[in-house]
């Protein structure tokens, strides 16, 4: 393959069998995002959002993000000429910090012990204060599950001829709402089925229950299922697809793992099931979870 | 009787308590005996005869929301997990009335 374009390799990514974690007589496929060209599945999203807003070369894009999808909106912001600044909280970790850098993006700090609660504040408050900046925000952005329908399930429906079940880590919702949809079209009677990490008591430190939030693209009447992954689960499935299958996958790949297997043996004999990694081990190497420590969900579940 | 798990934001309302017990066939007797138990924390999940709507409710680890609802069996010994609706990824996002009303700041290049 040749690309004119980083951004071209962006999607059309391969589905992997999962032979030796596959129940007898079901099928488990992987869809492997960590080879999207910053790692993640992000690159999907931020492509489509930055081309659905049409902005001039130039224009400033402004998001608080620390993550993923901050990496995934540098590289686009850098090859489609725009800039970025990501507000993310003086606290975050250096990794990200770094990559985010070197991608070329510009970093204001929020509070620290404000958390992301207070970056999406500051990104909001500079962001109504200054019209220069967009802010694409993935949350409420129907691109992010677009790029999901034309993309990830565009995919899996073009590869496979039978598909029972979907599953993929609920994050915005973008993937499950977007894949799902597409897959539904192609597989009635397919599953959709959202594995949701236990937050740890980090994690859960809203003053009240009206700090909640539901992310306007989540629709949560259109999953079958939505089925809670302790911390120690997603570590052993982790443990599991780098041991059996040498896949080097990340966090939320394991508590996906985890739930297709599940619904997997629940499904009859012959079934297949689809699941969604997001992204690859390397982001998360700094963390205690290789070794079997206690894993600091706070950190962890991007 | 079932194990119920409350959440930090709703431990006030349990007497500081992390777990708490209540019984029923169903997630509506569970949670209509847990308000008898706890009044306060049960007005905070279960109010009018419908879940409150940052509450996610889970039976045996999967939300009743894509089960039966407040229909949803409930075994003796099941673990009913309370938690605060919360989006995933890096962020959490604001309050949802505050970020509603406001918006993503620049509307143009947002669809919604």
């Amino acid at each position: 393959m040749v690309a004119g374009s980083l951004l071209d390799l962006i999607g059309s990514t391969p589905l992997l069998e999962l032979g030796t974690l596959s129940p007898p007589g079901r099928t488990i496929y992987a869809k492997l995002e960590g080879q999207n060209p910053t790692g993640s599945i992000k690159d999907r999203v931020a492509l489509r959002m930055v081309e659905e807003a049409h902005l001039e070369p130039g224009a400033e894009l402004l998001e608080p993000t620390s993550g993923n999808t901050g990496i995934s909106l540098a590289l686009v912001a850098k090859l489609k000429g725009l800039k970025l600044t990501c507000v993310m909280p003086a606290n975050a970790t250096p990794e990200r910090r770094a990559l985010l850098e070197l991608y070329g993006a510009t970093i204001v700090e929020s509070p620290g012990n404000e958390g992301s609660n207070g970056a999406v504040r500051l990104a909001q408050e500079i962001a109504a204060r200054d019209e220069r900046y967009t802010m694409l925000f993935q949350y409420a952005n129907e691109a992010n599950p677009r790029a999901h329908y034309d993309g990830t399930g565009a995919e899996i429906a073009a590869e496979l001829e039978r598909v029972d079940a979907l599953v993929a880590g609920l994050g915005t919702g973008g993937t499950l709402m977007g894949t799902g949809a597409r897959l539904r079209e192609a597989f009635p009677g397919v599953q959709v089925v959202a594995a949701e990490p236990l937050p740890g008591d980090p994690v859960m430190g809203l003053r009240s229950l009206e700090d909640g939030y539901v992310p306007p693209v989540l629709d949560v009447s259109k999953l079958d299922r939505k089925l809670l992954v302790s911390n120690a689960e997603a570590a052993a499935a982790v443990r599991v697809l780098l041991d059996r299958e040498g896949l080097f996958a990340g966090v939320s790949a394991g508590a996906v793992v985890h739930v297709a297997r599940r619904v997997a043996e629940e499904l009859p004999e012959g079934a297949v099931v689809v699941c969604v990694l997001a992204d690859g081990g390397w982001k998360y190497l700094s963390a205690p979870f290789w070794t079997g420590e206690e894993i600091d969900e706070a950190v962890l579940w991007w | 009787m079932s194990v119920v798990r409350v959440p930090p934001v709703l431990r006030t309302e349990a007497g500081g308590a992390r777990e708490v017990e209540a019984s029923g066939a169903t997630l509506r007797e569970l949670l209509e005996d847990l308000s008898v138990r706890l009044p306060a924390l049960g007005s905070r999940v279960y109010a009018d005869g419908s879940i409150h709507s940052f509450v996610n409710v889970y039976v045996d680890g999967e939300d009743v929301r894509t089960r039966a609802g407040l229909d949803t069996p409930v075994r003796d010994g099941s673990t009913v997990i309370l938690l605060p609706a919360m989006a995933g990824g890096s962020l959490t996002p604001p309050a949802a009335g505050r970020s509603r009303a406001a918006g993503p700041p620049s509307a143009a290049a947002c669809p919604r």
